[in-house]
């Protein structure tokens, strides 16, 4: 490492721990911020050091628990650089890589508008491509826009570089056409499928000529088994896929993973269909850096849950379960699992509209909400656009006194804990900001350890 | 009581910005007052009929979807003329409400010509305009109303002198981020750039709308619908604008 590069390093790790000493946060993006400031540069310089190079994950829906699969999957084998966190911004990658001088790999989840920029960065071994739906427009613009940088990025990768890709998003699988290095991975269980496409299905035309697909199953969104009857466009062949899947409510799910290195029964701790995309997309990854199918089945067995994603918090003799919410998609698998499981009897639903929640709220309208309303007892909607919520689900069919709004994210956890009886199961979906806020709030109140002190 | 027809255009091509909560709104609200909404999914290669809708709703869509229905757009386009000469009302949003102007020029020069019911051409622009919005409405003669809605796009639309807007920007772009104007107004057709959705926290909106539609149903004059407590619309639409003032029509 260069002098200057050192210093500079020294310098950002210096701001990082007085930032955790001032209570402001994990310092988890602070110094890279400070690194990137002092040297754009010095990202290259940091991956390049980097012996294995660097295997990248990104999606709108689904990158942080992907990555922390791949993690859990990787880190017997390598010494990680890995963005626990979620700070998957430049910045953030930047203080990965700094906080990991020893690292061997870096397994970085990245935001897909920064994933040009840090493709052409670090030395990439493996990129990860999960799927596109549409999200936070006010942030991204169209979902076709992020389609473009991400097919302009990859035109300019080294054929070396795997692409490990999901063939279910006619849009993503699409950018692997003419590469030679492609992992492709979907799900391959038509027993799971929906009877149609959702409300908010988002990439419906055939990506060569514009005509609708034709699914032969549809599993979450748009992603699914699709065929064009016009051109003959259709689902690329898999080479990691799910079969025979089992779903059993929040308790998880299970499925046959079947890889060109063979297929093994994989138990996972998470639910719904969602999650099991996310499992194959880290197997996939891990299986292009050359990991035997055991590790990779011990790895997705031994997780549990990332950041925020998927939480259980004990509250006395209640328990919180908490799932963010953050697009139509996403949500959309989030409602799904909670009707097919023992759909709950109380919910608090948090709307923020911060810059990471997207300040633009019309999404909650594309969420089909619907199949939640009719079987819940009681909606508590909070956060700083809850009446905006409460619109939602009123004009959605609820009844206006089944419905709390109650702003304060404090006091409407304290009402929903109270709506629920002893021993009962609080389930909480929150978007970003409100998420953070209401896992500082039960901190404070003892039940959650912070983020950055667990492993 | 009356039973408003209303013709939803291309609901699975132009769908992004929550147009179904519109449409949820509309059907409520016109249920509480015991009357009832019939809506007709009108989709490409369906026939527009003039004098079967007492209302028109188009939303808005991603460039990829608008150009897929613009060609079906264009082939409807008399028929469109017709039902708004016949007096029933239309809402069109965003993408919607370009198409419905006389054309839509892209940053690559390419042409979309558009149907010509609003006196209005959009030239698409570097930056898309994003954010929060606030309008001053004077859509009845002394009758002002804010409507507060989240506008995204990146089309500049210039109205024809004379052209009468939806409203004037208090906060935000508008349609062009210059003119100070928001939407267009011609007769019982009404098209924005905001959704948000538009019409659950402006439902005075929604009840002129049907209002329109009432008529146009029933041969007669619109007469105001009888009000509704609209308390958690108020507070939704108080935020909303705060949002507008504070940072709305900044890039």
């Amino acid at each position: 490492m260069s002098v200057r590069l050192s210093l500079e390093c020294a310098a950002a790790r210096a701001v990082g721990r007085l930032s955790r000493a001032a209570g402001k946060g994990g310092g988890t993006t602070l110094p890279g911020k400070l690194l990137w400031k002092l040297d754009p540069g010095a990202i290259d310089a940091l991956a390049a050091r980097l012996p294995l190079g660097s295997a990248l994950v990104s999606a709108t829906n689904g990158k942080t628990t992907t990555t922390a699969m791949a993690a859990s999957i990787l880190r017997s084998r390598h010494r990680l650089a890995w963005n626990s966190s979620g700070a998957n911004l430049t910045s953030g990658v930047a203080s990965t890589l700094l906080a990991a001088p020893d690292a061997e790999l870096a397994l970085l989840e990245v935001d897909e508008a920064a994933l040009p920029e840090i493709l052409r960065r670090t030395k990439t071994g493996v990129v990860s491509l999960g799927n596109l739906f549409r999200d936070q427009l006010d942030r991204y613009g169209e979902l076709e826009i992020v389609a473009e940088r991400w097919r302009a990025a990859i035109a300019a990768l080294s054929p070396t570089t795997t692409l490990v890709v999901n063939a279910d998003d006619p849009v993503v699988a699409e950018l692997a056409s003419d590469r030679n290095r492609v992992v492709r991975f979907g799900i391959d269980d038509p027993a799971h499928a929906r009877v149609s496409l959702q409300h908010a299905a988002d990439s419906k035309y055939c990506v060569r000529c514009g005509q609708p697909y034709v699914y032969d199953a549809a599993y979450v969104g748009h992603l699914g088994a699709y065929r064009c009857e016009a051109c003959g466009h259709c689902r690329p062949p898999l080479d990691v896929a799910a079969r025979r899947i089992e779903l059993d409510g929040l308790a998880g799910s299970s499925f046959d993973l079947a890889t060109p290195s063979g297929t093994a029964r994989v138990q996972l701790a998470l639910p719904g269909l969602y999650n099991v995309y996310n499992a194959l997309a880290a197997a996939a990854l891990a299986y292009a850096l050359a990991i035997p199918l055991d590790d990779i089945v011990s790895g997705l067995e031994g997780f549990t849950a990332a950041f925020g994603r998927f939480e259980r918090i004990e509250a006395d003799d209640r328990e919180v379960v908490m799932l963010l919410i953050k697009n139509p998609a996403g949500a959309n698998e989030v409602v799904r699992t909670l009707v097919d499981a023992e759909t709950p009897a109380v919910v608090v639903v948090a709307l923020n509209d911060a810059v990471a929640d997207g300040r633009d709220v019309s999404w909650i309208w594309d969420v089909d909400f619907e199949p939640l309303l009719e079987r819940v007892e009681r909606v508590v909607v909070t956060g700083e656009r809850a009446a905006e919520l409460g619109l939602r689900f009123v004009y959605g069919g609820l009844a206006e006194s089944a419905l709390d709004v109650v702003e304060p994210l404090g006091e409407a956890l304290t009402r929903g804990l109270e709506l629920v009886p002893a021993g009962g199961r609080l389930v909480v979906l929150p978007t970003y900001t409100a998420m953070l806020a209401l896992r500082a709030i039960a901190t404070e109140r003892g039940l959650v350890r912070p983020y950055w002190e667990r492993a | 009581m009356t039973t408003i027809r209303l013709a939803h255009l291309y609901p699975e091509y132009l769908n992004i910005y929550a147009d179904r909560g519109n449409i949820a709104v509309l059907t409520r609200r016109a249920e509480l007052r015991g009357h009832s909404l019939a809506i007709e999914a009108v989709s490409v290669g369906d026939a527009l009929r003039p004098g079967e809708h007492d209302l028109v709703y188009i939303g808005g869509g991603q460039d990829r979807e608008q150009t897929l229905v613009a060609p079906d757009l264009a082939a409807k386009s008399d028929a469109l003329h017709e039902i708004a000469a016949g007096g029933a009302a239309l809402l069109a949003v965003c993408g919607g409400y370009q198409l419905l102007g006389r054309g839509y020029r892209g940053r690559d020069g390419s042409e979309m010509l558009g149907v010509g019911l609003f006196p209005h051409e959009t030239v698409a622009g570097e930056r898309r305009l994003i954010g929060d919005v606030l309008l001053d409405c004077e859509l009845e003669p002394g009758l002002r109303r804010t409507v507060a809605g989240f506008e995204n796009h990146a089309g500049r639309t210039k109205l024809d002198a004379g052209a009468e807007p939806l409203g004037r920007v208090i906060a935000g772009f508008g349609n062009d981020g210059e003119s100070g104007f928001e939407g267009c107004r011609v007769g019982r057709a009404l098209g924005t750039y905001l959704h948000g959705p538009l019409l659950p926290r402006n439902p005075w909106l929604a009840d002129l709308l049907l209002s329109f539609a009432i008529a146009h149903a029933s041969g007669s004059e619109p007469m105001p619908l009888e009000p509704l407590p609209d308390r958690l619309e108020a507070v939704a639409h108080d935020v909303a604008a705060a949002r507008a003032r504070s940072r709305g029509g900044r890039f």
